[in-house]
């Protein structure tokens, strides 16, 4: 089959990319009640929660180093993008959520909670990345639980500062904090952040940067070896991992109205947990971006199932009291992929627009293969 | 050969010792550009240590690696090779999940220029640089005779042409002296043949200094110019091939008293 030229691929990639804004735009403008009260927050929710999955890929997948302690950069983003927006409002910048000013504010609280994980990710990695799998888990889990009492314990955010009294209204109030009718409205926010976001994490795993740091999780003498700088680019992956972490902390500040450190603690029983990103990036795939962005939908949507579908509460009982303790199904779901897809949904491979074409004679193929491997078993089973 | 002023690789009184273990000690050697050398020695004598110290990847605990007569004390692994010391293992050591020509343009990354931007914003310096680099690299495994693969999973090629593509990938590196761990274990005749000839080829084209550890004695014996023989970490002979296989003590080395 003729190959798609590279040109042909970038043009689709954007059309696609400019389809999925337009999309978002439009729904902002007429969405109805349903879309409002119902879809839109859950698209907030996922925006973040692809982010979050796909920036540990990052590291996980394809530095191959495993880290517990990804939400802890998502803190320190929404921290330090609420407490600069609130600041902002209170010395007069913009006094409500709309017009020029707001926009300047909430693009400057991207960047700023992008950059303080990133200075962040910066100095926990110079450290920490000296040390090689679980002694690197134990680590990054410990900077996750220190960054939580950190915060909680700083005068200016947690409980009391800034916000003077529960931190919620402030934030829901004056902050970030959207509405359900903000959200909707600003609904394209979020999809430009991701569609911005995982462009550039494209970018940065199909360049020598992806290559050298594949290189090192196959095989770290190796790379050093051919010359590449081993500490540097896991310094780097990391870092640039913790940025975009960042980012996805101004994505749920806007869209909760209140900031809890509870919510980014390891012991939380949400979604939002980071070792449930781990997971996240398991099933999906690890070395695969979209595999990422595909099974944090999915597992968002199990969640999201498991907690407000109506046909749970037709189950049986026994299985009604399974499904109130979703973190089981988690598991049990993780298990399954593991077992009959060991490398995730999507491998190391990529979803493209431009190789739908090709997937019938893929699946073909693999079916072709599954068919041979059956009948050598069987011939090998009639020999002996 | 005519010899040169500096050779390009030199070690002066090279030697580590593992806590009471001296593994090796007072390691003289001097390769010339173009220079074929043959490191030998009984199993456990220290060869690959010898690699690893002028690799960098273990620091002596003393004397010298010099590099053009310039001393590499204190680099690390990654500086040996922006230097010239390219290597390949005992144990094949590839990037088994990446294809086999990104197993070489992996080893290219010191040489292509371009920053973070570039690669976020796809300009023209990124697509030149990445073209350059793959031009190169499949020149280097047509070396190898590996062009066709290029697509392959590095893990998915047959024992030999592994062999071949990790030779490919240090040659990736531009390096001045190029150390073979054992090229030819575990090949069949005709492999062999095939790496001698890709061996005289690079060594031809490119006019590198090769330093080559193998057991395969008829290999040894056929295209090295000079050997070096080690054993217990000690070196007890040098000199021309004839001259080594001569050598009563690399004999009792081999063979025992």
């Amino acid at each position: 089959m003729k190959q798609t030229s590279i040109k042909a691929r970038y043009l689709v990639n954007l059309a696609a990319a400019l389809l999925l804004f337009a999309l978002a735009v439009v729904i902002g403008m007429t969405g109805g009640s349903t879309m409002k009260l119902k879809i839109t927050p859950s698209l907030w929710q996922c925006s973040y929660l692809i982010i979050m999955a796909a920036s540990l890929n990052l590291v996980l997948g394809f530095l191959g180093q495993l880290s517990l302690g990804h939400c802890g950069f998502m803190a320190v983003g929404a921290y330090a993008a609420s407490l600069f927006s609130l600041a902002l409002q209170r010395a007069g910048f913009y006094t409500e959520k709309s017009g020029p000013a707001f926009m300047l504010v909430l693009l400057l609280s991207f960047l700023i909670a992008g950059a303080s994980a990133a200075l962040l990710g910066l100095l926990v990695g110079i450290p920490a990345l000296r040390l090689k799998g679980d002694y690197l888990a134990i680590i990054t889990l410990g900077f996750g639980m220190i960054i939580v009492n950190l915060i909680n314990n700083l005068p200016f955010c947690g409980q009391q500062g800034l916000s003077q009294g529960s931190a919620s209204s402030a934030l829901y109030a004056t902050g970030l904090g959207f509405s359900n009718d903000e959200k909707m409205q600003y609904l394209w926010v979020a999809a430009l952040v991701v569609i911005l976001c995982m462009t550039v994490m494209f970018m940065f795993v199909r360049s020598k940067y992806g290559r050298c740091i594949r290189a090192i999780r196959d095989n770290e003498i190796a790379a050093a070896a051919s010359g590449i700088n081993v500490s540097y680019y896991k310094v780097m992956t990391f870092t640039i991992s913790a940025f975009f972490a960042g980012i996805t902390g101004t994505l749920y500040a806007c869209c909760n109205a209140s900031l809890s450190t509870t919510s980014f603690a390891f012991t939380n029983g949400s979604i939002l947990n980071s070792v449930f990103i781990v997971v996240m990036v398991v099933v999906g795939g690890m070395g695969s971006l979209t595999g990422s962005v595909i099974a944090a939908v999915v597992l968002f949507l199990l969640n999201y199932t498991i907690k407000n579908g109506a046909w749970v509460a037709a189950l049986p009982a026994f299985l009604q009291n399974v499904f109130t303790y979703p973190m089981l199904v988690y598991s049990i779901a993780l298990i399954v992929v593991i077992m009959f897809r060991p490398r995730g949904i999507m491998g190391s491979r990529e979803f493209a627009l431009c190789d739908i074409p090709k997937w019938p004679a893929w699946i073909s193929s693999y079916f072709a293969s599954r068919g041979l491997e059956k009948s050598a078993k069987k011939e090998a089973a009639n020999h002996g | 050969m005519a010899e040169k002023i500096t050779p390009v690789l030199e070690t002066k009184k090279l030697g580590i010792s593992f806590g009471g273990l001296h593994a090796v000690q007072d390691f003289n050697i001097q390769i010339y550009s173009g220079e074929l050398v043959g490191l030998i020695g009984p199993n456990g004598a220290g060869k690959t240590t010898v690699f690893n110290l002028l690799t960098g990847v273990y620091v002596p605990t003393e004397g010298t690696v010099l590099l053009d007569g310039v001393p590499l004390n204190g680099k690390k692994t990654h500086q040996f090779v922006e230097a010239g010391i390219a290597r390949t293992f005992q144990n094949i050591r590839l990037f088994n999940d990446m294809t086999v020509l990104e197993n070489v343009k992996a080893a290219c990354t010191k040489d292509i220029h371009y920053n973070l931007l570039d690669a976020t914003f796809r300009t023209s310096k990124f697509w030149r640089a990445e073209k350059a680099s793959t031009d190169r690299c499949m020149e280097l495994l047509a070396i190898c005779h590996l062009e066709d693969k290029a697509d392959l999973l590095a893990s998915s090629l047959p024992y030999g042409q592994q062999r071949k593509l990790e030779i490919a990938r240090a040659l990736a590196t531009n390096m001045k002296v190029l150390l073979l761990d054992e090229p030819a274990a575990g090949m069949n005749p005709t492999e062999t043949a095939e790496l001698l000839s890709c061996i005289n080829t690079i060594r031809d084209r490119f006019g590198v200094a090769i330093l080559l550890i193998e057991h395969d004695m008829s290999l040894v014996m056929n295209v090295c110019e000079r050997i070096q023989v080690i054993d217990y970490g000690q070196t007890i002979a040098s000199g021309l091939p004839e001259e080594i296989a001569k050598n009563p003590k690399v004999i009792a080395a081999y063979l025992g008293e």
